[in-house]
């Protein structure tokens, strides 16, 4: 198997975190699913931001605020433009995944302003009580635990699309769980517990056929299978800028300006105002309704330059190249006695997430450390999934595209000898 | 493989994690208590058998990581039959060297400072200390004496008088 893209030199020069030693080996590092690193070029856009036009957006009458305002607003649109948005669309920036997710189940769940303020009644909140919600169970705790909440405020009752034994969720099943009185539907592009990529694109249409508003979790696609906005029944998509090589702390809510106008924000503040009183306030229009506070304007940029890298290597090679790697640790991995890949047979994703008969996965993660081995263990923030899949944690080696099958083949023996060790 | 996996997982840390003493329930418990690791799902359940001020017999059970299933068994072997004070003194010595307030040498740990090691992995620290966390709750009604000190990765269901801890599942790499 050869490696597709830019050979390993260039790559540990645009990554040179990925270039040291750890605990006397080169480091392979393998959590990509938890955090990317970062290549120069996004820290330069960073810094060229920070040295040159640092200021606070909108509203500022001089140079550098207006320099700022230009950098923010062409962020956002390189951005819309990344995940396939179209003039239908806007793209509100947060802090992450998490946030944005939390900003949709709440935004949903109270009672709403009208845009004009000026003592209007309240808009009645999307998620009436009785209504239902429905998430699945191949969800990251962030699009699930927002959904218990949002079903509890509300009287919603939370409805759980569950998994077949191999941990794939189905139009079928799903239809099954629709009801003329389901208001939402949440579902991830790529479980981060197991790795399973959902058909999404089906799912996400049957939802809407039943007349909900519906969301993706887009947080382990969008370094390289980005869900494309446009070609999909997707209300609201989230994702993170640190999986996707950009800054930790940004990421987005990209959704149909309709949907995000019927969002309660979460933040009321300055810059998400037309005019305030001091009994009242009338609401700016989307997006900097919901982006209450100063941004993180250079943190937008960078992941505006994470957007540039990613499209300068190609979607279509890093994508290829992550499925490889994962295939080679597929098959590599199940080839070790009692060890089982979870998801073993999805594609399309950069995850491979296993269990071994015996041995805990935090001695497996010691032990590959001590390789120079990073990769993660425990629950993933997937607690139901798990414990449906294999009632145990895992450990998962999650691919980039600056990794390599060498560092997979050192990823196998290193979980080889660590079995031969613990058992 | 380096020297610093073997410090960690020493062959008589190995030894207790493939075959653990003191491993399952007691008929009839005196005290009980249950720890767990909300990140990593370990789960450790103590059984005591506790007349006077002696600790008469001791079971545990539950999943966890070789440290953490290593440690309960040592710390099950090394508590049984003892004073109640010893047990407790023993457990802060242990928990000190662990955590890296005292060295190995100085705490007079016997089969214990097998352990030692871990001091140099934060990240599994809480591991080898889940178990002596269930003990310490449970001890705490009988005889009083120091109250057991919480780190706040672990949580524990504390069930003083016997019957009420959940039975904790079976372990990972535990006979069954």
């Amino acid at each position: 198997m050869g490696d597709r893209l830019p050979s390993g030199d260039a790559m540990t020069s645009a990554f040179p975190v990925l270039a040291q030693q750890v605990n006397g080996h080169a480091l392979a590092y393998l959590d990509n699913g938890a955090t990317t690193q970062m290549p120069l070029q996004v820290m330069e856009a960073m810094r060229r931001f920070d040295t040159h036009s640092r200021a606070n957006i909108h509203r500022g009458v001089h140079t550098l605020s207006q320099r700022a305002t230009d950098a923010y607003e062409a962020a956002r649109e390189r951005l819309l433009r990344y995940v396939g948005g179209n003039e239908a669309h806007e793209l509100v920036f947060t802090s992450g995944t998490t946030e944005s997710l939390n900003l949709v189940a709440q935004g949903l769940s109270l009672p709403g302003m009208p845009s004009g303020g000026g003592g209007a009644a309240l808009l009645p909140a999307w998620i009436q009580p009785g209504d239902e919600i429905v998430t699945t169970a191949l969800e990251h705790h962030a699009n699930l635990v927002p959904w218990q909440l949002a079903a509890r405020r509300t009287g919603a009752r939370l409805r759980v699309l569950l998994p077949d034994a191999e941990g794939c969720v189905t139009t079928e099943a799903l239809a099954a769980l629709l009801s003329p009185r389901t208001r939402v539907f949440a579902v991830t592009a790529c479980a981060n517990g197991s790795g399973e990529r959902p058909p999404y694109e089906a799912l996400l249409a049957l939802a809407r056929e039943a007349g909900a508003l519906t969301v993706l979790d887009a947080a382990q696609a969008v370094s390289h299978e980005v869900p494309q906005l446009s070609m999909l029944a997707c209300d609201f998509m989230a994702f993170s800028g640190h999986k996707m090589y950009g800054p930790m702390g940004t990421g987005a809510l990209v959704g149909r300006r309709e949907a995000l106008e019927r969002l309660t924000p979460l933040r009321m503040g300055g810059d998400m105002v037309e005019w305030v009183s001091e009994t009242d306030a009338g609401f700016a229009a989307v997006p900097q309704r919901l982006e209450g506070g100063t941004p993180n304007v250079c943190g937008a940029v960078g992941l505006a330059a994470a957007a540039d890298f990613i499209d300068g290597v190609g979607r279509e090679a890093i994508s290829a190249h992550v499925e490889a790697l994962r295939e080679h640790a597929v098959a590599g991995l199940s080839a070790l006695p009692g060890v089982r890949v979870l998801a073993r047979q999805t594609r399309r994703t950069a995850i491979a997430s296993f269990v071994a008969e015996d041995v805990h996965p935090h001695d497996i993660g010691t032990l590959l450390d001590e390789r120079g081995i990073a990769v993660r263990t425990g629950w993933h923030c997937a607690q139901p999934l798990l414990e449906r899949l294999c009632q145990s944690p895992t450990t998962r080696a999650s691919f980039a595209l600056y990794n390599t099958h060498a560092e997979v083949e050192r990823l196998v023996q290193g979980v080889a000898a660590a079995l031969d060790m613990l058992r | 493989m380096s020297g610093a996996d073997f410090d960690l997982y020493q062959q008589l840390v190995l030894e207790h994690k493939r075959s653990p003493r003191c491993f399952g329930t007691l008929p009839a418990p005196t005290h009980q208590a249950r720890g767990r690791n909300p990140s990593c799902g370990d789960d450790i359940g103590v059984q005591l058998q506790v007349a006077g001020d002696v600790l008469q017999d001791i079971r545990f059970e539950g999943r966890g990581c070789a440290i953490c299933i290593a440690s309960a068994s040592m710390m099950s072997e090394a508590v049984r039959g003892q004073k109640l004070d010893d047990a407790k003194d023993l457990q802060q010595r242990f928990r000190a060297v662990i955590t890296g307030e005292i060295e190995p040498e100085e705490a007079n740990l016997g089969k214990l400072v097998s352990l030692g090691a871990v001091r140099r992995y934060p990240s599994r620290i809480k591991c080898a200390l889940l178990g002596w966390h269930a003990l310490m709750h449970a001890l705490q009604d009988a005889g009083g004496g120091a109250a057991a000190q919480d780190d706040p990765d672990i949580v524990v269901d504390h069930a003083g008088a016997a019957g009420d801890a959940a039975a904790p599942p079976t372990p990972d790499g535990a006979p069954r």
